[in-house]
């Protein structure tokens, strides 16, 4: 894989969050350059899900700086954050289940953008052929794995140029999480760049550039992909259950 | 045959002022998640500005109906002003909290509208056009009526085609269901609130306008529409308006043959009716079950703990303060007059009541709507068994709370199987028709078709409707004003603290257990319908003991002790006083009757109350009681340093 390079696109520095009085996030630093696949690993309730929610304004951090394209970002409200052109896949999916597929994609929609791809229905079609077939029908009737592709092509057609993906194998069958590979490395040929939280090393060896392990709301690890494949100790340290 | 149409026809005809009340209230819950109790006010601010409109414009067809819309587009208006001032400063509050804020906007309204249109009813002029009658198998139906019949659909299917067919009904749906997830994506989610606002006002306003040709205007509008659009609302399933569309149609029909059957128990029928599907259909006829419609008591609580030395110091001094009082009465009657005296029973009764709803409400997690029924409920056991047991003071005075004990453990049955919304909702329910028991005097009813009436045929008067029951005093011993005081104070110290020692005892811990994670508990093997229904009964005899402490002051007791506006009084004690803290209520209830004592002299006392209520809820979002984690409060040592008001 090709490393990618330049100023980081997405960069987190020093950041704490809180829920209530428990300290979640401890002086989390990481950054994602531009068409990079970089992966967040570690196990349940290692602080993936918080960091990935404190970079697009769910939670607000104590403290630290998080900038997105050079600018603090901190502190905007999400729907802010969002239209800057950072893409946020929910853990859970939260596909609407009242709507069908069709405005689904609707309530993504954001208008385009100078330095993004530009995505629209027949695009997303073209590239989640099984969401075609299905555009009328209500999200709630989806399959796991179906409503996995729509969350995704729901964020795309805000016209991300960078987007957060929160677990996207959980809970899917391995073909399905092959197409979630396949479409990963699709979004970056097409200059996306792209932070993956994961649990399990599976999906993030076939598609990331670089990882970061996180713990206890610390990071404690960071380096290539490749180099934590090999990594055997590390691995058992961190991410082994 | 003929009567039987016309009579459905006339039952559709009624149902239009309530799907279009409903069906607003139903979208601004359903994207804001604020039950908006303003919405009965935009009804009836509806049907008076659409009454000037009509007086000025609406001399020929075009002229009436565009003064009906301007006057929903008017109302719309006032909805946004009321979310930009307003509910925009707090989302982000308790949501418990916002109801108090609109709360105030309804005296706000009442007020502004006896300010400008007078306190006159005002009868509505005819729709020209439609003055006459259209004759179905010779019977004679008005022709207005075909009109109203038509006004439901219309706006049904325009409904539908906003938020099917346009981009902001898309979203407007999405944001229903996750309004999190819509932001994340983009969507700047103050634009679709103002939007709800407008269209949910708007349609509110619609309803008041429409209904004038039929019902004119009046000042006891908004309360009255506000009780049948909850029961629409919850019946056809929170956030359906499909469901608000069938529901109210149902209560149209319901009403009009109620009528021809049972002439005094259309809202009792109304409400059994309610009754009946919560129970069948716990979410509604087209409601999907959901738990984000949980009205949740503001973030994770911090854990109950023993109160510090400085708050016992003052609890103890305060003790000492109220026992005092009739001794400096009694000295220096120019100090301390016999109206202190007075007051003090007054704030004593209803410090008494906001404690008991708040046994449940905080600790519970169970908000109700409508706690008024056994405080007024408890109260007339006690009048009854007087009045026609002649039972002595001392033996009245217990069937009070027994009476309000035995009241929520039959309502409460019910109610504890649901939880958020419903389960407000069915216990306002449950007092409207403990409320239409007494003000219809049923039992009355109910004897006259046993036969059993008075000289003339007419009902015996058993609760005594209207009129209520008078001349129901305590007995000598009890009766001069300090040995009355003493009574009072007594009872409602002692039984705030046997409330206190229930919310410490493994009860409570279970009870809040319960409250934080009802899965978890149901988990670990407790019956937590059970726990909660019994805590309703306890709550129920303690508000019953406040009703019989008031009963006993006034010596009567009228139906007026059973509305919603005074079951929504003692909710608004306990939010105000902060529903987090023990002490909240007892803040919340003294304040809010020393406020209602101070102003009731002003001809604007609603207004000011209301002004005054907007003020607190922007200030001190966590309520009176959330004061002592201020900085203030906690450099008087009230709250430990951690407990700071965020
Ligand atoms: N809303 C919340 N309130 C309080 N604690 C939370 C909340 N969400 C997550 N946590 C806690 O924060 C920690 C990190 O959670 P999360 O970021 O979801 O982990 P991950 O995504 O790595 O599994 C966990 O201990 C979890 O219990
Ligand atoms: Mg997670």
């Amino acid at each position: 894989m090709t490393e990618a390079t330049g100023a980081p696109v997405l960069e987190l520095t020093g950041v704490d969050t809180f829920y209530g009085r428990a300290q979640i996030l401890s002086e989390v630093s990481l950054e994602v350059r531009r068409s990079e696949v970089v992966a967040l690993l570690g196990r349940n309730g290692a602080g993936k899900s918080t960091t990935i929610k404190s970079i697009i304004g769910l939670v607000r951090p104590a403290k630290g700086e998080i900038s997105f394209e050079g600018k603090p970002i901190q502190g905007l409200e999400s729907f802010q954050i969002s239209r800057l052109g950072l893409g946020y896949v929910p853990e859970d999916r939260r596909v609407f289940t009242s709507l069908t597929v069709a405005e689904n994609l609707e309530v993504g929609r954001q208008p385009r953008r100078e330095n993004a791809p530009e995505w629209t229905h027949d695009k997303l079609f073209a590239l989640f052929p099984n969401l075609a077939a299905m555009s009328d029908r209500l999200g709630g009737l989806m399959s796991g794995g179906e409503q996995q592709m729509l969350t995704i092509a729901r964020t795309l057609m805000g016209n991300p140029t960078t987007i957060l993906l929160d677990e996207p194998s959980e809970g899917l069958a391995p073909v399905i999480v092959e197409q979630v590979a396949k479409t990963i490395l699709d979004l970056k040929a097409q200059g996306l760049s792209i932070l993956l939280s994961e649990q399990n090393l599976h999906l993030s060896t076939l598609v990331s550039d670089r990882a970061y392990i996180i713990e206890k709301g610390r990071i404690r690890y960071e380096g290539s992909m490749a180099e934590l494949a090999e990594n055997e100790e590390i691995r058992a340290a961190y991410l082994m259950v | 045959m003929a009567d039987f149409i016309v009579s459905l026809l006339t039952g559709l005809s009624s149902a239009a002022a309530m799907f279009l009340v409903a069906s607003g209230l139903s979208i601004i819950f359903g994207v804001t998640r604020i039950v908006n109790f303003a919405h009965g006010s935009f009804y009836m601010l509806g049907a008076y500005i659409g009454y000037t409109l009509v007086q000025a414009i609406g001399s020929t067809g075009i002229g009436f109906w565009a003064a009906v819309l301007i006057a929903a587009v008017a109302v719309g208006l006032i909805g946004v002003v009321m979310e930009i001032l307003l509910l925009r400063r707090i989302y982000k509050a308790p949501e418990l909290f916002q109801l108090i804020a609109t709360f105030g906007v309804i005296l706000v309204i009442q007020d502004v509208t006896l300010w400008v249109w007078g306190p006159e009813d005002l009868v509505g002029p005819q729709a020209p056009g439609l003055k006459g009658a259209v004759f179905i198998l010779g019977k004679p139906l008005p022709e207005y009526d075909l009109a109203l019949i038509a006004i439901s659909p219309l706006v049904l299917l325009g409904l539908w085609a906003l938020f099917k067919l346009t981009r902001w009904g898309t979203l407007v749906r999405a944001a229903t269901q996750d309004r999190q997830m819509v932001a994340a994506l983009g969507v700047n989610q103050r634009w679709l609130f103002t939007g709800v606002l407008f269209l949910g006002s708007a349609l509110a306003g619609l309803g008041g306008a429409v209904q004038i040709p039929k019902g004119g205007a009046d000042l006891l509008m908004d309360f009255n529409i506000l009780a049948a659009a909850f029961v629409v609302v919850v019946v056809g399933g929170m956030g359906s308006i499909f469901g608000a569309f069938w529901a109210a149609l149902l209560f149209g029909i319901l009403q009009t043959f109620g009528i021809q059957i049972l002439p005094n128990s259309t809202l009792v029928l109304m409400f059994l009716v309610m009754a009946v599907v919560l129970i069948f259909r716990p979410w509604g006829l087209l409601g999907i079950p959901e738990s984000v419609l949980q009205i949740p008591s503001g973030p994770p609580e911090r854990p109950l703990r023993p109160a510090l030395p400085r708050v016992r110091a003052l609890a103890g001094a305060a003790c000492a303060v109220l026992l005092a009082l009739p001794i400096v009465h009694l000295v220096f009657p120019e100090v301390v007059g016999t109206f202190t005296l007075v007051l003090v029973i007054e704030i004593m009764v209803f410090v008494l009541f906001a404690a008991a709803l708040h046994f449940i409400m905080g600790p519970g997690g169970m908000v109700s709507f409508g706690h008024a029924a056994y405080f007024g409920g408890g109260a007339y056991a006690a009048a009854l068994l007087v009045k026609f047991a002649d039972a002595p003071f001392e033996l009245a005075f217990w069937a009070a709370p027994v009476g309000g004990a035995l009241l929520a453990f039959l309502f409460g049955w019910f109610c504890v199987r649901l939880s958020g919304v419903y389960f407000a909702m069915l216990t306002l329910a449950f007092a409207q028709i403990a409320w239409a028991f007494v003000f219809q005097d049923m039992p009355g009813s109910v004897l006259k078709t046993f036969g059993i009436a008075d000289e003339y045929g007419a009902p015996l008067k058993i609760t005594g409707g209207d009129d209520g029951l008078n001349d129901i005093w305590p007995s000598q011993w009890a009766s001069a004003r300090v040995s009355y005081y003493y009574i009072t104070v007594g009872l409602s110290v002692a039984a705030l603290w046997i409330m206190r020692r229930i919310l410490y005892a493994p009860f409570g811990y279970t009870l809040r257990a319960g409250r934080d994670s009802p899965l978890r508990a149901a988990a670990i093997g407790i019956d937590l319908t059970r726990h909660r229904w019994l805590a309703f009964a306890i709550s129920g005899a303690f508000t019953g003991l406040a009703g019989s402490l008031f009963l006993f002051s006034k010596g009567s007791i009228f139906p007026t002790t059973l509305e919603i506006a005074r079951s929504f009084d003692a909710l608004l004690m306990v939010l105000l006083g902060g529903v987090q803290s023990l002490f909240g209520p007892i803040f919340g209830a003294a304040a809010l009757t020393w406020l209602n004592d101070l102003f009731s002299v002003l001809s604007y006392w609603r207004f000011l109350l209301g002004v005054t209520i907007i003020a607190l809820v922007l200030l001190l979002p966590q309520g009176l009681a959330g004061f002592a984690g201020t900085r203030l409060g906690r450099r008087l040592r009230l709250a430990r340093p951690e407990e700071m008001a965020t």
